[in-house]
């Protein structure tokens, strides 16, 4: 492929303490893509993403963001490159109301009225954020934080958003309407995303591309269909049983990475 | 009526004295919870940071040295103190990222006795007053006659309460800081310089000393050693809910009526354990202050 991409991550490594949490990964992202990122618990999967948003530092290895180096870079500055990192949970400001919250996602920027216009751009995707714009934050419910913290990133103006379990503590219906309003970020406002989730069937389904991390590496990846087919992910990451001809499930399975 | 005017004009005059006292106390609590509130860090030097204000402003405003002009020296001193407050914060406090909040107080504790002693060997240990264009004037309202300086005291301390409530409300500055204590991570995410940010409001706390270090040294003779009081100043911001500005305000003024009414009402020795005994009641019946913004953290 001609086009460079927008995200390119080269030989990562990175610590969380003493432990070697990303040991070699690479991956790109390329304009107008959702990638996504694939792994059990403990994989990596948010280290990777605090490191490419630079709240942790890359012990080693390279972050281009079109085609700048970043990772020595503090968080902020790489903020002000339109990337932003939507935190998983409820990394929200619990005092400050919802109205704060969510301006206070534009801090690094200055220009007002495309700030107003981004705000009502924000309230008509997550019209829940506008009925509670008063309240304080911490009152709010789990999904209505996660849509509040999606909501604060978009105030950034990115151009890449860095979405960690975006699905994480939320039941399958709210699930369902979050990555159906990421989608339509994708699409309508050319939102490039690179999405870690542990639920490997709805990140599936809108991503174009999907990478598998196991132990802080990368360890397999393919376009979403062909890893939706594929019969690794089926059974480790999908939950699909297959029937044997025994009639159970075999419990010795290797993975063909390994 | 048994109690003739004279005793109403007493009381009332103890009253604005208390309360002039007590935007003092105010004023160093506020510096507590700016910190605290910024950087979860108790900055036990506050008291000594109003001492080496007060300080400073005398050695660039009295004659006997700089006798630079009155109103040029103070906002001289206050920029004084906010640097030291970031360049103690770059060079000392921001180290200590990652130590046990303990390191810190045990820090600022000592950061305490240095300044005390340094401020002892440049300009002696013996009480000195702050000459200013208002001393010994007097306000005269019907029979009752006030210290020009407390008035000045007491309106100056509301003045700047309610400058840093309204920073804190409507400036990007200052929500950055309100988004920085609540969520130090979160706020990495949306781009805010954590880093200066902690460094601003260390400045802040030492522009607010250096006030708050004018104020004291108008009204009375400060010595190296006044600096202690950042220990009533502390019940103070207890007493406030350590996480309120105007709490700590009124804190400190609680604090700055008890005292006297204590002594006119209490035995001497007894009347200067009102005010601890007054925080010990809070920390008992209202353990979050009176004005507490604690939450419970949802899980």
């Amino acid at each position: 492929m001609s086009v460079s991409p927008v995200l390119q991550v080269d030989n990562l490594e990175s610590y969380y303490g003493p432990i070697m949490a990303i040991r070699g990964a690479s991956l790109e992202v390329r304009k107008g893509q959702i990638v996504t990122i694939l792994g059990a618990n403990g994989a990596g999967k948010t280290t990777l993403l605090k490191t490419i948003s630079g709240v942790m530092s890359a012990a080693r290895g390279s972050i281009l963001l079109n085609g700048e180096a970043i990772h020595n870079m503090e968080a902020d500055e790489i903020v002000r490159k339109k990337m932003v990192h939507v935190p998983e949970g409820r990394e929200i400001f619990p005092l400050l109301s919802v109205y704060e919250n969510v301006s206070i996602g534009a801090y690094t920027r200055s220009d007002r009225a495309q700030i107003k216009a981004d705000l009502d751009m924000v309230y008509s995707y997550f019209p829940i954020l506008a009925e509670r714009a008063k309240q304080p934050a911490g009152t709010l419910s789990g999904g209505q934080q996660q849509m509040l913290a999606i909501g604060r990133g978009l105030m950034a103006a990115p151009n890449v958003m860095l979405l960690d379990e975006p699905s994480l503590g939320l039941s399958p219906l709210l699930v369902e309407e979050i990555f159906t309003i990421l989608k339509r970020l994708n699409t309508e406002q050319n939102v490039t995303m690179l999405l870690v989730e542990q639920n490997a069937k709805v990140a599936l389904e809108v991503a174009d591309y999907g990478y598998v991390l196991e132990l802080g590496g990368i360890v397999m990846s393919d376009d979403a269909d062909v890893l939706q087919n594929s019969k690794d992910i089926q059974s480790f990451y999908l939950g699909v049983r297959e029937e044997t001809e025994r009639g159970t499930r075999r419990w010795k399975q290797k993975k063909t990475w390994r | 009526m048994p109690r003739g005017e004279g005793f109403d004009l007493d009381m009332m005059q103890l009253v604005i004295s208390g309360l002039a006292n007590g935007s003092v106390y105010g004023l160093i609590a506020l510096g507590f919870v700016l910190i605290y509130k910024a950087t979860e860090a108790v900055n036990f030097a506050q008291g000594d940071f109003m001492m080496l204000g007060a300080f400073i402003t005398i050695w660039l405003a009295n004659p006997q040295f700089l006798g630079i002009d009155f109103w040029i020296a103070v906002p001289l001193a206050i920029s004084i103190m906010a640097v030291l407050g970031y360049l103690l914060d770059l060079f000392v406090i921001r180290k200590m990222f990652g130590q046990p909040q303990i390191a810190v107080v045990i820090l600022t504790i000592a950061l305490g006795f240095i300044i005390r002693f340094v401020v002892g060997a440049i300009w002696k240990h013996e009480p000195q007053l702050l000459e200013t264009p208002f001393a010994g004037r007097e306000l005269r309202i019907g029979e009752l006659v006030l210290g020009f300086e407390e008035v000045a005291v007491i309106v100056v301390t509301l003045l700047l309460t309610l400058f840093l409530f309204l920073f804190f409300r409507k400036a990007k500055l200052g929500k950055a800081m309100q988004a920085a204590s609540q969520n130090q991570l979160a706020a990495y995410y949306v781009g805010i310089p954590v880093k200066r940010i902690q460094s601003l409001v260390w400045a802040l706390a030492g522009a607010v000393a250096a006030v708050a270090g004018v104020l004291f040294a108008s009204k009375g003779a400060v010595d190296p050693s006044t600096g202690l009081l950042g220990i009533k100043a502390f019940a103070a911001a207890v007493i406030g809910g350590f996480g309120s500005l105007p709490g700590a305000l009124i804190g400190g003024l609680i604090i700055g009526l008890i005292e006297p009414f204590a002594a006119y009402a209490l035995p001497a020795g007894y009347s200067q354990i009102a005010p601890y005994a007054v925080m010990l009641l809070v920390l008992i019946f209202r353990p979050a202050g009176i004005f507490s913004q604690m939450q419970k953290k949802k899980v």
